[in-house]
């Protein structure tokens, strides 16, 4: 009995304990794992950027799911906010620089359009902050109405198709130093988000708050405060990410990157963060973004390899929803392990 | 000794290497009353899981209704008559009275259809063994504890007990609820034959009911035996392993300085009328009453967590208005809530995080950024000073003992060096030693300047520690009483008058 009990704490170490060293096997596992499958086209250097300048679309706008979790909530109007974020920048930078436009330097221009999308993105952002903190509507409810109400938003200004403009393509298609600057930007929020999250006051409430609401209001948290600048950051966030879209596909459009908000969730789910709140950790959720993008490229390249046809993109739509399921039936069971044990 | 349900021998169990329980055997005879007494921490919560087969143990032989047991699981337990009911009791709030008695039996009949007539039958049957009266269609969530324990014991009835696990049944219960609760358990043991493992640290209710008792003390079985053998002296000192004598807190307050709190006339619709009172520094004011007295609503509204109809509140003699709880922090006033779990801790975060959670910003470092090493010092600091029993401050705070978690809570408020602390039921499922060291704790505050005010319906409690109580009944204080003029009869007298 003893000695069963060893080996099972020795198991339960590598299952739960240590999460972050677990993702970063299983990411590893993954990325060995299509490099021999797939031989050279998965592990080269052009896959590699490829792959590296595909991941920051939907990695940052995960950054909005984190810490909308991690207060026990969530956010799904980001797409549709990143979206009208990408619209405005690209009605500013058409209308006053582009051909036709009001000939603007675009060197004005570009700076104007950025402000402009921080500032759509904060009110998209802060809207969703005034109906959960203020008005107490249930975010998940909350924010799937503004996210239509923010897509709508864009179908009335666009009046359909898309806005195309190649102005931003610098920031799509640059590098520094040989770095994507796409990556760069995603690597700066991470390291943005780490240390707000773990070495400041607003960090720390947002995991007290998301453990337990009502110990955080007899501790003197200022709940409403918390939630309002949390959902404010993930509007941000979305966009930061609306720029990112606008900038690699040198478009915008109302419905781009529907798919988004499954893929975002899942990261979250798989990088461990708790959707109850409380926990969650920002390395956790890079290695899964990194492991989702391993995955999305590798299986790609298997169904067309195996299929010969494009059909692998409802492939992974079917994959992704399996997986997050997937990852929730696991977690199940490993804190029911968890549980009996401790 | 065949008339034995439970023969523990030799159990040990640990945790993260932290020994939960060395050598413990214990011995639970059909139809008696067997009480299991020690200080929170001592190991009583986990030897109950471990027969209610929740936790498996590391050693040692289980035995039940003479069967061994290798590996005994919560479904062995149920089937071999045990039933643990727990503090929360484990109900269905939103179910009425009958199915949350009858709805097991019909579930584990396999029926596709519930019958309702004969969920009621069921319900009906069993809560007439216990002799009581209750509501069988109102729904549990509008029961008072006394009766939802009520409901837990029939609805053990019903899933044939033999023994009954209760867990600290008393904390919640006022004292006439109590005696109705003691009369139960007395008739089922004579008709029915059932045992009764009672889990308590209130000593003269354990006295008062146990047949045998056990005493535990740092996971350890002290001692075990007939009830006639012990008394209050011997409980105490088994338990704690030292003999403890509180000294009553006399302080006779200068009535010309200025008072700390002064409240005056405060209403709250349908829970405070013209409630008025004074508090000065080093003062250590009671307030008790029944549950709805308006005891906990004369907190909240300090707090500012219950707007105040009418009435002012000053400190340090000047009106200030109390809306939100940083409108109280902001006043020096700090607050230790009445239910520690869900109000007062942040169950799965860590102890250090729930010690540091009111001063978070002062930890910072000077480009506004919380310095781990400060805050590791605040957590140790705490830890020593208030001697919490940590095995390591990065653990959740749910890992600790009743005592240790309400200690976490004083700490998060001390931290923030409050002037004025209101404490809801400081003592509440906490056992004797951490109890007289949380009242030197408080006596301690008052001695350097603090304020306190000290909401319980403990009596001892409110003798020891208090130098004035008022007394609250229907939303009013209707009696100023000063510790040294009564006694503890008198003032539970009084408590219960209506």
């Amino acid at each position: 009995m003893q000695e069963s009990l060893r080996r099972n704490a020795f198991v339960r170490e590598l299952l739960s304990e240590n999460q972050t060293l677990r993702l970063f096997i299983i990411t590893a596992l993954i990325f060995v794992a299509f490099s021999l499958l797939l031989g050279e086209r998965f592990f080269s250097v052009r896959n590699l950027q490829s792959m590296a300048v595909q991941f920051p679309e939907f990695g940052i706008l995960a950054f909005a799911i984190l810490i909308t979790m991690l207060t026990g909530g969530i956010d799904l109007s980001i797409v549709g906010a990143a979206n009208l974020s990408a619209i405005v920048a690209a009605l500013i930078l058409t209308r006053l620089s582009g051909d036709g436009g009001a000939g603007v330097p675009l060197e004005a221009t570009i700076p104007l359009a950025m402000v402009a999308v921080l500032a759509v993105a904060s009110l998209c952002g802060l809207f969703n902050g005034f109906l959960v903190s203020r008005i107490g509507i249930t975010p998940i409810l909350a924010t799937l109405g503004t996210g239509s109400l923010y897509t709508g938003l864009s179908y009335v200004i666009t009046g359909g198709p898309a806005i195309t403009t190649t102005q931003l393509a610098f920031i799509g298609n640059g590098t520094i130093a040989g770095v994507p600057i796409p990556v760069i930007v995603f690597i700066v929020l991470a390291i943005v988000f780490a240390v707000m999250l773990n070495r400041t006051s607003f960090g720390f409430n947002v995991y007290m708050l998301g453990t337990n609401p009502r110990a955080a209001l007899f501790s003197g948290i200022h709940n409403e405060r918390v939630l309002m600048r949390t959902y404010w950051l993930a509007g941000l966030v979305a966009g930061i990410a609306g720029i990112i879209f606008l900038a690699r596909a040198n478009s915008a459009k109302p419905d781009y990157g529907a798919t988004f908000i499954l893929l975002t969730v899942l990261i979250a789910i798989l990088g461990g963060v708790r959707y109850t709140g409380g926990f969650g950790t920002v390395s956790g959720l890079v290695l899964s973004v990194l492991s989702i993008q391993f995955l999305s490229t590798g299986l790609n390249m298997l169904m067309l390899q195996l299929s010969g046809s494009s059909a692998a993109i409802f492939f992974r739509q079917f994959a992704w929803g399996a997986l997050l399921l997937l990852v929730m039936v696991v977690n199940y069971y490993v804190e029911q392990r968890r549980q009996r044990s401790t | 000794m065949s008339d034995a349900i439970v023969r523990l021998s030799g159990i040990y169990k640990s945790f993260a290497g932290v020994k939960a329980l060395q050598d413990v055997s214990l011995t639970i005879e059909q139809g008696r009353i067997h009480c299991l007494v020690g200080e929170n921490g001592c190991g009583k919560s986990t030897l109950i899981k471990i027969i209610a087969g929740v936790y498996p143990r590391d050693s040692g032989s289980v035995v039940i209704n003479g069967r061994e047991y290798e590996d005994l699981h919560p479904i062995d337990s149920i089937r071999e008559g045990i039933q643990i009911i727990y503090q929360d009791f484990s109900l269905f709030p939103n179910l009425t009275v009958a199915e949350n008695i009858a709805l097991n039996e019909e579930l584990a009949a396999g029926r596709r259809f519930v019958n309702w007539r004969h969920v009621r039958k069921v319900a009906e049957e069993a809560i007439a063994q216990l002799e009581v009266h209750l509501p069988l269609d109102a729904r549990v969530e509008e029961m008072s504890v006394a009766n939802k324990q009520l409901i837990a014991i029939a609805k053990a009835l019903r899933q044939n007990a033999r023994l009954i696990v209760m867990d600290e049944p008393t904390s919640a219960l006022t004292e006439r609820e109590i005696r109705r609760l003691f009369t139960v358990i007395r008739r089922l043991r004579e008709r029915s034959g059932i045992a009764f493992l009672f889990v308590s640290h209130k000593l003269n209710e354990v006295l008062e009911i146990a047949e045998t008792i056990t005493v535990m003390r740092n996971g350890q079985v002290v001692s075990s035996g007939s009830a006639e053998a012990y008394d209050t002296a011997r409980l105490v000192f088994e338990m704690t392993g030292q003999r403890i004598a509180e000294k009553a807190y006399d302080y006779t307050p200068d009535l010309r300085s200025p008072a700390l709190l002064r409240v005056e006339k405060l209403s709250v619709p349908g829970a405070l009328h013209d409630v008025s009172f004074e508090l000065r520094p080093h003062e250590i004011v009671g307030v008790t009453g029944l549950l709805g007295s308006g005891r906990t609503e004369l907190a909240l509204a300090l707090f500012g967590l219950l707007p105040i109809a009418s009435g002012q509140i000053y400190i340090d003699e000047k009106p200030v208005a109390i809306h939100s709880v940083q409108d109280a922090i902001q006043h020096g006033i700090g607050y230790v809530p009445e239910d520690r779990l869900t109000e007062g801790l942040f169950l799965e975060q860590s102890i250090g995080r729930n010690i540091v959670v009111r001063t978070i910003d002062r930890l910072r470092n000077r480009f506004g950024l919380i310095e781990p090493k400060q805050v590791a010092q605040q957590v140790n600091d705490w830890i020593v000073s208030l001697r919490i029993k940590v095995a390591d401050p990065a653990l959740p705070v749910k890992t600790l003992s009743g005592g240790n978690q309400q200690r976490v809570v004083v700490a998060k408020w001390l931290a923030s060096n409050p002037r004025l602390m209101i404490l809801n039921g400081p003592t509440m499922g906490v056992d004797v030693g951490s109890k007289n060291e949380i009242h030197e704790l408080i006596k301690k505050l008052a001695r350097d300047g603090m304020g306190l005010l000290v909401i319980s319906d403990d009596i001892p409690e409110l003798l020891q520690t208090c130098n004035r109580i008022l007394l609250m009944r229907n939303g009013t204080i209707v009696e100023e009483i000063l510790p040294r003029a009564t006694n503890e009869n008198e003032l539970a007298a009084k408590l219960i008058e209506d």
